[in-house]
């Protein structure tokens, strides 16, 4: 990639002239609110993170696989984009407990991750990654947009952040969903399938658990959330002439820590260089 | 050209990148990149050239819409204006008063 050659190239050069990943800053919200959640809402943060975190771990696999360069780079930016957002709420999450991001990332088995079964189905080929993406793009868009009101300052802070790049992901995923389904034949015919095979796993997303009942004016009600998702997907829908799929809804049960057998490959791949070599840094 | 999706082979076509760095600045020229279409071309530039905060205005135009120069044809070209250099406006001496020239 060209670097600018205006009067920031300085600037520029300094600030990628190392990186060191033992040694992150983290965002400001979270430095100055230094805030440590309670119990619920930690578990919340967890539940917000968690879904960030596996849906970046997932978009990171396509880098060098995507169907060009430049779309490699587009994934890739959007996986970035959702492992900022899981850092910011898993470090909120285990500050209560004690517990640093990391050891929440790595140092965690299946039935402790709280995230939704959409965000651990497979890539697949580029359209159900599009199909998983519209759907998770659009319900982080409306969480994030209501959570911006949250009585608790550092939820409010992350959403805020978060909200503008979310609402880049879900023009990103439209933008193919439009192109593969008013493609070819078989563009059309492969975004339809995805669609279908990922519609199942919406409702989870909009389920109330009886922790949300606990944690008025903090959490968004995830019920409350269902009719602005439907009202943004259908014009999308509409335009590249897809049909809202019906057929079987997932039982869900992530946020109580059941998953399926996806979850556990994908944490083997994510967690085995932290476990092989503890505290390793570069 | 064949078909869309017919070609393993098939890339997506070439298209040049224009930033503006800042609102009064005109637009710079800073690479090319592939895209299937006009639309996901401003976004992939955005994605390829603006990621650390480097532009306001991101303009995309098809590269076979560029007509150029010819290379080999440097010297009628480009050498008449060698040794007309009062054709630069530092030959004149600059008017008292007058700061930003």
């Amino acid at each position: 990639m060209t670097e600018t050659h205006g009067p920031d190239a300085a600037t520029t050069d300094v600030d990628h002239g190392h990186v060191a990943v033992d040694h992150v800053v983290l965002a400001a919200e979270l430095v100055e609110g230094a805030s440590v959640a309670s119990h619920d809402v930690a578990e919340y943060a967890l539940w917000l993170g968690d879904d960030a975190l596996i849906i970046a771990q997932q978009l990171g696999w396509w880098i060098s696989r995507a169907p060009e360069l430049e779309e490699d780079v587009a994934l890739g930016n959007i996986g970035l984009d959702l492992l900022g957002h899981a850092r910011s709420l898993l470090h909120y999450a285990g500050a209560e407990s004690g517990r640093s991001e990391d050891d929440l990332a790595y140092w965690r088995d299946e039935p402790q991750f709280r995230s939704a079964h959409l965000f651990e189905q497979p890539n697949g080929d580029f359209a159900h990654t599009i199909a998983r993406q519209l759907i998770a793009a659009n319900y982080l868009f409306e969480l994030y947009s209501r959570l911006q009101a949250s009585g608790d300052a550092t939820l409010a802070a992350i959403a805020a952040k978060s909200v503008k790049e979310v609402d880049y992901h879900r023009d990103h995923a439209a933008q193919w969903v439009l192109r593969l389904a008013l493609g070819t034949d078989e563009s059309r015919r492969r975004m339809v399938t995805a669609l279908g095979d990922l519609w199942p796993y919406v409702d989870e997303l909009f389920a109330d658990e009886p922790l949300i009942d606990r944690l008025e004016g903090v959490a968004v009600r995830p019920s409350s959330l269902r009719q602005a998702f439907d009202e943004a997907i259908a014009p999308v829908l509409a335009e590249a002439e897809l049909e809202v799929p019906r057929g079987f809804i997932s039982s869900g049960g992530g946020r109580s820590g059941r998953h399926s057998e996806n979850l556990g490959f994908i944490l083997a791949e994510m967690q085995v260089l932290a476990r092989a070599h503890p505290g390793a840094s570069w | 050209m064949s078909a869309p999706g017919t070609s393993e082979k098939e890339v997506w076509p070439l298209w040049e990148v224009f930033v503006r760095a800042s609102r009064g600045i005109s637009h710079t020229h800073v690479g090319s990149l592939h895209a299937p279409d006009a639309t996901l071309a401003v976004r992939n530039g955005r994605d390829l050239y603006t990621r650390r905060g480097e532009g306001v205005s991101v303009w995309v135009v098809p590269a076979d819409a560029i007509t150029t120069s010819d290379p080999d044809a440097k010297g009628a070209f480009f050498e008449s204006p060698a040794g007309k250099n009062y054709r630069h406006a530092s030959y004149y001496s600059k008017s008292d008063g007058v700061k930003h020239l």
